[in-house]
This record gives structure tokens, C-alpha cells and sequence, in this order.
């Protein structure tokens, strides 16, 4: 599988330790129930022009530790719904980097040093690879972990659950 | 080759010889949502075409991070809950009540031995009481109470050992502090805790939960301590559920060991706006500070209220100040009042808020002024955490908070003891 799109950065710079309260702030996330308005709060603490700078198809790029803090889903399901198709980071805190997957969003994680806002990028899965055509160089990705590649096949844990009417990991 | 306490726990829990590495799909014992994910948890039990939760004994959903309802949208999300808990049969804690991990361990749902998930990072919270619970989001939370399982990925575990002699007026909050400075907010991801020393073991049990609260701050999947004398007897006093207590072996392999003399630490305070980012309170002593908090799933337990009393009596909270106080549970308050803490605290101008999250979260009971700083018993002092994205946040133990009220600035607790 293989995924293009442009680099964007939270505050146009790879950030460490982008916790889920910035993702999306509990202002909204305990008042809001429509996803699609979610969306358009996404990253507002840290970057309240990130929104606005998105296409459809982007990737969110981030340095170590993306999506430490709060266990809301609401964090990865406003990235979803603001049609990120991916967010790679360095590494991932653990509850974010499962959340991702029950949503069926894809979270890579890869060394994203000198990756700059705009980039274009081709993520390469099955080829454990981003491909920077900005900058004319690779990037290796590690592999995803099996159970991870199972709940992306199905579309989440929703559709894996309806699927398979319980774990079949 | 030995086990650690969540090897144990997970293989117990799975029919399995789990080691770390493994992925097992293992029985849950309990789990909770609260009232910022118990919605989408149920949106995704629904999507998920379930009709029957697999046992409603062993769910609870809490209505404590934005309680009682500060507008239409929250009431919104709360009558979904009620809703839910009513036609499935689940004990539903509403408004008032307290907070989900308070009242989790305090009303007896969790013991020694248990595996427990949460849809709160938080839940490590009672790992205090070796129970390894974990925070997990909601749609997680959903696939439990449809299937009674998870399936979790067997950490490895970092021991963490507090020798030395805990100096007067530096608290567990100092220690756990002083933890997640040393290595760093991801500095356990991935990985379990297991605290313990001599440290640990003179702490009492509402200490406990303080430092178990917080592994999440440094990545920690779960905050993990052994059940001894105290915790059976603490565990005994709150339910009838029997408990399992596991201890690691002796030869249990560990990722890695982390010991920490206390004999010399001083009171600790997280500066804005990240939990690692800590220092001795002499570092930041003098900073302004315009509101206080003392409460929260960290710190808002009878000793913590009764420690923030002993700092203020016969002081008053600073004209131009508030202190915020939040018991963690109507039980606590009611404690309170009948100790005479909750009375001392009033007189010394603090200001009570329902027993709940407070304004931990930002949704409502004490969001600052632009520029505004605040002192806070809270776990996280993330940009914009209590609602306004250009206040500073600093987190310090009920004492500190207590101090720098007196003097509308950051305080060193010790010269009031």
C-alpha cells in the first residue's frame, strides 16, 4: 500500500511530546460530538493556524513521543476526520498509537528529522519506506506490528470486531 | 527465567505463560469510562451492532471531568450515559460522586491481582494496589464490555527503587516528580513500572495512589506496586472482593533499574508547560501565582487536604488569590467534615468545588486569565490543560500548593511545618 501527500508540521517544526491535550483541547473534545467539527479544532493550542493550512491527504509529521497524555480517542479520530491519511513520528506514546489503529488511521513511526512543512511525501508499506520527492531522499519505516497491520486491514476495531464478531488478532 | 508482577498478572489473565513481547488476549476483571469518553464508547458499542454489555458488574462509568454539566453540550453527552448505564444495567456514578479513580478502588471494584482497563490515562492509578489497570481509549473500552477480554501486549518493566529517608515536607508527589524528571516524559513508554524501597513501603496507601497516578507522565503503561500489610488491610476495609496478590520473582528479568536516594530531595515543581520539565521548588520560589488548586485524581485525598490544612492554619489564602479545593469523592468530603479539615480549609479562605476533576481539565470550575499562573496539585500542566491556552500551569504536592497560597507566590512548604 502506498499513500501520497504533503508534510505538515504543528507549528511548522518537528515537536517533541505533542500530547493529545493539543491535539484536541478537552474545551472542546467534552462538548463536541460531531467528528467533523472536532476536525477543525485539531492542534488549535499549539498551532491554531494548523487547520487552515491542511489538504485533504496530508500527512501530520511530529517528532518523539506524539500523542502522550490523555487517552481520548477524540485526538486521533479529529486528525481522521481532517482527512490526515497518516500521522509519522519518531515514536508514538502507547494509548495514542492504538487508538490510531482501532480508528483505522495509520501511525508511522520513522526517523523525521529534515522533513520541512510542504514536503512531498510517498509513504511505501509494503516497501518500509518514505520516499521525500522534495527533498530526493528515503526514509526506512519500521515494519508494522502484525496486530496492527490486521486492525488497519479491517478498517479499525469497529469493522474488525463486526468482521470477525470479536479479537481475531 | 523469573516473572515481574505484570508477566504474572497477564498470564493469569490469559491461560497463557506471558512473557514480555507477547501478545495475549486476556480476561478483564473491571473496567470504566468516564464522561469525556464514555461517549464515543458508546457510539462504538452501538456501531459495533452489540445489544448486551458481557457482565454489567464489572463496568462502571463516572461522571466526574466536567460535573455537574457547565452547558447544553456536556448534559448532552451525560443523559447518553445515563441512558446507556440504565438500559444495560451498569453502575453509573453520576455527578458529585467523585472521581473515577478514586471511587474505583475506594468502592471496592478493584483488588490485588485484578486486570483492569480504563478509557482515562489515568487508570494506573491503581497500580498502588497492585492491580495492573491501564488507560485505553474508547472504541478499546467498547470491544471489553461486548467481549469481557482485551487483547494487550505484554510489557517489559522498569523498577524503580526510593531508598533513603523521606525528608519532612517532601510528599510523594515530590517523588513521583522527581521520577518522571529523571527520565524523561517518555521516558517508561511502553513499559511497566514496578516502585517499591523502603520509601514506598512507609507511605501510606493514599500516598501510594499519588505516585501509581502519574506513571502515565512518563509513558508507563502501568504504575505497578506489591500488596502489602497496609494495602490488604486498606483493600479489606473498602470491599469484600478477595484479592490475588502478585509479587515478581526474584529472578524476573527487568529492562531496566532505577534507584533514587530521597534523603536530600527537596519539595519538587513541574514547570509549564510539560510534566518532566521539574525542578526544585527553590528554583522557582517567588513566581507569582493567582489561583491554586489542590485535588484531582493526583492529590485529593483526606491526607492531602489534611497536609494543605495543617500548611494554612491560622494563615489565610493571599488577597488577589484563590485556592480551589476538589475532594476526590463525596467520601473524602465527608471525611473532611467530620475531621474538621474541610472547615479549616474555608476559614483559611480555600473554596470548595463538587468532588469531581475540578478544573483539572478545563471544562469548568476555574479556568485562569489570560497570563494568569496557577499552582496546582493536578498530574498535567499542558499549554491550555485548564482552558486557556496563555495561563502557565505548575505542579507541585498539596503542601506547596498550600504555601505559595499564603504568599500568592511559589513557596517552599517547609517553613510552615
Amino acid at each position: 500500500m502506498s499513500w501520497q501527500g504533503k508534510a505538515k508540521l504543528p507549528t511548522q517544526k518537528i515537536v517533541n511530546d505533542i500530547n493529545t491535550d493539543y491535539v484536541i483541547s478537552g474545551r472542546y473534545k467534552f462538548k463536541i460530538q460531531d467528528p467533523n467539527e472536532l476536525a477543525k479544532h485539531v492542534m488549535e493550542d499549539l498551532d491554531p493556524d494548523f487547520y487552515s493550512r491542511l489538504a485533504p491527504g496530508d500527512f501530520l509529521v511530529a517528532g518523539s513521543n506524539f500523542g502522550c497524555g490523555s487517552s481520548r480517542e477524540q485526538a486521533p479520530m479529529a486528525i481522521k476526520y481532517a482527512n490526515i491519511a497518516a500521522v509519522i513520528a519518531k515514536s508514538f506514546a502507547r494509548i495514542f498509537y492504538r487508538n490510531c489503529f482501532n480508528l483505522g488511521l495509520l501511525a508511522i513511526e520513522a526517523d523525521t528529522d529534515g522533513i520541512a512543512e510542504g514536503d512531498e511525501l510517498e509513504i511505501d508499506l509494503d516497501g518500509g519506506r518514505i520516499i521525500n520527492k522534495t527533498k530526493g531522499r528515503e526514509i526506512k519505516i519500521a515494519p508494522l506490528p502484525r496486530t496492527m497491520q490486521t486492525l488497519l486491514a479491517d478498517g479499525g476495531l469497529v469493522e474488525h470486531f463486526k468482521k470477525h464478531g470479536g479479537f481475531k488478532i | 527465567m523469573g516473572k515481574t508482577i505484570a508477566e504474572k498478572i497477564l498470564s493469569n489473565h490469559s491461560g497463557r505463560d506471558a512473557k514480555a513481547g507477547d501478545i495475549v488476549i486476556a480476561d478483564l476483571d473491571f473496567m470504566i469510562g468516564q464522561d469525556g469518553t464514555s461517549g464515543v464508547a458508546i457510539d462504538s458499542f452501538r456501531k459495533m451492532q452489540a445489544r448486551k454489555v458481557f457482565d454489567p458488574k464489572k463496568i462502571a462509568i463516572i461522571i466526574d471531568h466536567s460535573s455537574p454539566s457547565p452547558n447544553e453540550g456536556v448534559s448532552a453527552i451525560h443523559k447518553k450515559i445515563r441512558d446507556f448505564c440504565l438500559e444495560q444495567g451498569i453502575k453509573l456514578y453520576d455527578v458529585g460522586c467523585g472521581v473515577c479513580h478514586q471511587l474505583t478502588p475506594e468502592q471496592g471494584h478493584v483488588v490485588p491481582g485484578d486486570l483492569v482497563i480504563g478509557a482515562d490515562s489515568h487508570t494506573c492509578t491503581y497500580g498502588a494496589i497492585n492491580v495492573f489497570s491501564t488507560g485505553i481509549g474508547s472504541t478499546d473500552l467498547a470491544a471489553g464490555m461486548i467481549a469481557g477480554k482485551l487483547w494487550f501486549k505484554v510489557p517489559e518493566t522498569m523498577k524503580v527503587v526510593f531508598t533513603g529517608k523521606l525528608p519532612a515536607g517532601v510528599y510523594a508527589k515530590d517523588l513521583i516528580l522527581k521520577l518522571i524528571g529523571q527520565i524523561g516524559a517518555d521516558g517508561a513508554t511502553y513499559l511497566a513500572l514496578e516502585i517499591g524501597g523502603e520509601v514506598i513501603d512507609a507511605l501510606s496507601v493514599d500516598a501510594r495512589f499519588t505516585i501509581s497516578n502519574m506513571a502515565i507522565e512518563c509513558g508507563a503503561k502501568a504504575g505497578l506496586m506489591n500488596a502489602d500489610a497496609k494495602v490488604l488491610e486498606w483493600v479489606k476495609q473498602h470491599g469484600d472482593k478477595k484479592p490475588a496478590p502478585q509479587t515478581a520473582d526474584k529472578d524476573a528479568l527487568y529492562k531496566q533499574v532505577v534507584e533514587i536516594d530521597v534523603t536530600s530531595l527537596e519539595p519538587q515543581v513541574a514547570r509549564p508547560h510539560q510534566v518532566d520539565n521539574t525542578c526544585n521548588v527553590s528554583a522557582v520560589a517567588g513566581t507569582p501565582v493567582q489561583q491554586g488548586l489542590i485535588g484531582t485524581c493526583t492529590n485529593g485525598r483526606l491526607e492531602d487536604f489534611q497536609i494543605a490544612a495543617k500548611v494554612l492554619k491560622g494563615k489565610k489564602v493571599k488577597t488577589g488569590t484563590r485556592l480551589i479545593i476538589a475532594p476526590s469523592s463525596t467520601e473524602i468530603m465527608m471525611a473532611m467534615i467530620k475531621d474538621g479539615t474541610y472547615q479549616s480549609l474555608i476559614e483559611s479562605g480555600a473554596v470548595p468545588v463538587t468532588p469531581g476533576c475540578g478544573p483539572c481539565v478545563g471544562t469548568h470550575n476555574g479556568v485562569p486569565s489570560d497570563g494568569e499562573n496557577v499552582i496546582s496539585t493536578a498530574n498535567r500542566n499542558f499549554l491550555g490543560r485548564m482552558g486557556n491556552r496563555t495561563a502557565f500551569i505548575y505542579l507541585g504536592s498539596p503542601a506547596t500548593v498550600a504555601a505559595s497560597m499564603i504568599e500568592g507566590r511559589i513557596a517552599d512548604p517547609r517553613k510552615y511545618l
